[in-house]
């Protein structure tokens, strides 16, 4: 008979080998998911240091404002407000080391060291939350007039072009490039979007009702053309035309180009981690590689509510993921799975759209609201027999019902059930 | 324990509701409706993810 006591004793000295202490914990990218893994990390009780790196000067700001009414004309003199979700006074307070205005450039996972240009700064723990970059139409990319949007800068420089009545084409009618086009339509500006693709918003809502969403630019007065690509984007000095693939010029003062992003990963080249569109994670944001786990946008993890890997581009996620990340990334041997039902929401001309879930579906079926009035709609995505995603045009009242049905794992047949008791109560 | 609303800052996103529908319902119009403020202490974990998870941080727990 082995002795239990000596065998036991042998293996928590292996363990406690394997552990290394928790002093340090380094976040990369000081916005949403990574604002929310430092104050994650005091909250769970973590006195150890913590530094917060982000490229970006500011201090962290929240994102979807800077495309909806941030972009709303003000009173002449008043500026808008900067939407930022701390003030200067709690990093301080949170004991939390703020590196602004300095991009990490570097990993090395065998020191674990964080490189930040000539600076080394080890960790014990480290989130990855550098988010994502805007793709830019080739050639354009410092052409005065034409912007991505992302920053706050990006923000500040579409405002001031439609407070100065830019005649406007936002290349790419997917969320963001929509809802500039709906802020200067109702600032009564002159705005045509063009789409590469023949159908917008495929990706986010499927084709049937990315059609459906992308019609109410029409019904708002707002030229859409689709399946047309950008030839060339020309002026003397500053932007003055578009010109499309089929020949079609399109005067404009200010181009706005929305053509999706790709994760921020190039500082991490050589590190060792797995990079594919994005940081590979495990179910609980882990990379693999010890201490060193991702959230937010630039994350690639499999999310245990779909059982398929996913990289997230909203806010909900990188709210969550930050804090989850940093939680595991402090006490790895309790890690917990971070898993969600994707929600987003966008507001164009006054309505709102909202879609839970993931549009991959076997069947789309509209249960509420008519497609052609474009007053309210409600979709239901299904997968076999399961719901697996529900879209709504001013559905507020329902569509967080479905994101919990969705999370139970309910049943199409259920979902129907439901929809019809609300469809007989309105 | 209750939960508070601040509905300045609330935009009626609903994420509260997909969390504790026990306490929060978004109604026909876009609004958030608070169906009862104290938290029970069942509902606390749930309420903690709402307040987490709420894209304009217009909720807090009161103790």
């Amino acid at each position: 008979m082995p002795d239990r006591g000596i065998e036991n004793r042998a293996l928590n000295a292996v363990r406690a080998r394997g552990r290394s202490p928790m002093n340090r914990l380094v976040v990369v990218g000081a916005s949403l998911a990574g604002l929310r893994a430092v104050e994650a990390a005091r909250k769970t009780g973590f006195a150890g240091d913590i530094t917060l790196i982000g490229g970006e000067r500011h201090l962290p700001y929240d994102r979807p404002p800077l495309s909806k009414e941030f972009l709303e004309a003000t009173e002449p003199g008043v500026e808008a407000r900067v939407p930022f979700f701390r003030s200067d006074d709690v990093f301080p307070q949170l004991d939390v080391e703020l590196l602004l205005g300095q991009p990490a450039t570097g990993l090395d996972v065998a020191r674990k060291v964080v490189h930040v240009g000539d600076r080394q700064i080890d960790y014990d723990a480290l989130v990855i939350a550098t988010g994502s970059q805007l793709r830019t139409l080739a050639g354009t990319e410092h052409m005065p007039g034409v912007h991505g949007l992302r920053t706050l800068e990006d923000s500040l420089a579409i405002r001031a072009a439609l407070d100065a009545g830019a005649r406007t084409v936002v290349v790419g009618a997917g969320f963001i490039g929509s809802e500039v086009a709906s802020g200067a339509t109702k600032r009564g500006l002159e705005v045509t979007v063009v789409e590469a693709l023949p159908t917008p918003l495929v990706r986010a809502a499927g084709a049937e009702m990315g059609a459906a969403i992308a019609s109410l630019h029409e019904r708002n007065g707002t030229t859409l053309l689709c399946g047309r690509g950008v030839a060339a984007v020309e002026g003397d000095g500053r932007v003055e035309r578009v010109v499309l693939d089929d020949g079609t010029l399109i005067d404009a003062d200010l181009v706005v180009v929305g053509i999706g992003v790709s994760p921020c990963v190039s500082w991490l080249e050589g590190s060792g981690l797995a990079i594919e569109n994005g940081v590979v994670c495990d179910e609980t944001l882990w990379t693999g590689v010890p201490g060193v786990y991702a959230a937010g946008d630039v994350a690639n993890w499999l999310n245990p509510v779909f059982g398929v890997r996913q990289r997230m581009e909203n806010w909900t996620a990188a709210a969550e993921q930050g804090a989850a990340a940093a939680r595991n990334a402090l006490d790895p041997e309790n890690a917990k799975p971070y898993g969600t039902v994707p929600y987003f929401w966008s507001d164009w001309y006054g309505s709102r759209i909202q879609f839970v879930g993931v549009p991959d579906a076997d069947e789309v079926l509209l249960v509420d609201g008519d497609v052609e009035d474009g007053e309210r709609w409600v979709a239901l995505y299904r997968r076999g027999d399961r719901l697996v995603g529900a879209l709504t045009v001013n559905g507020q009242t329902v569509i967080m019902k479905y994101r919990r049905m969705i999370a139970q794992k309910s049943s199409w047949g259920d979902a129907l059930e439901f929809a019809e008791k609300r469809w007989a109560s309105a | 324990m209750k939960v508070v609303v601040d509905f300045n800052k609330c935009a009626g996103l609903g994420i509260c509701e997909s969390m504790a529908p026990d306490l929060f319902e978004v109604n026909d119009d876009g609004a958030l409706v608070l169906l009862k403020e104290d938290i029970t202490d069942d509902e606390l974990q749930s309420v903690e993810e709402a307040v987490a998870g709420c894209p304009t941080e217009a909720l807090r727990i009161e103790r």
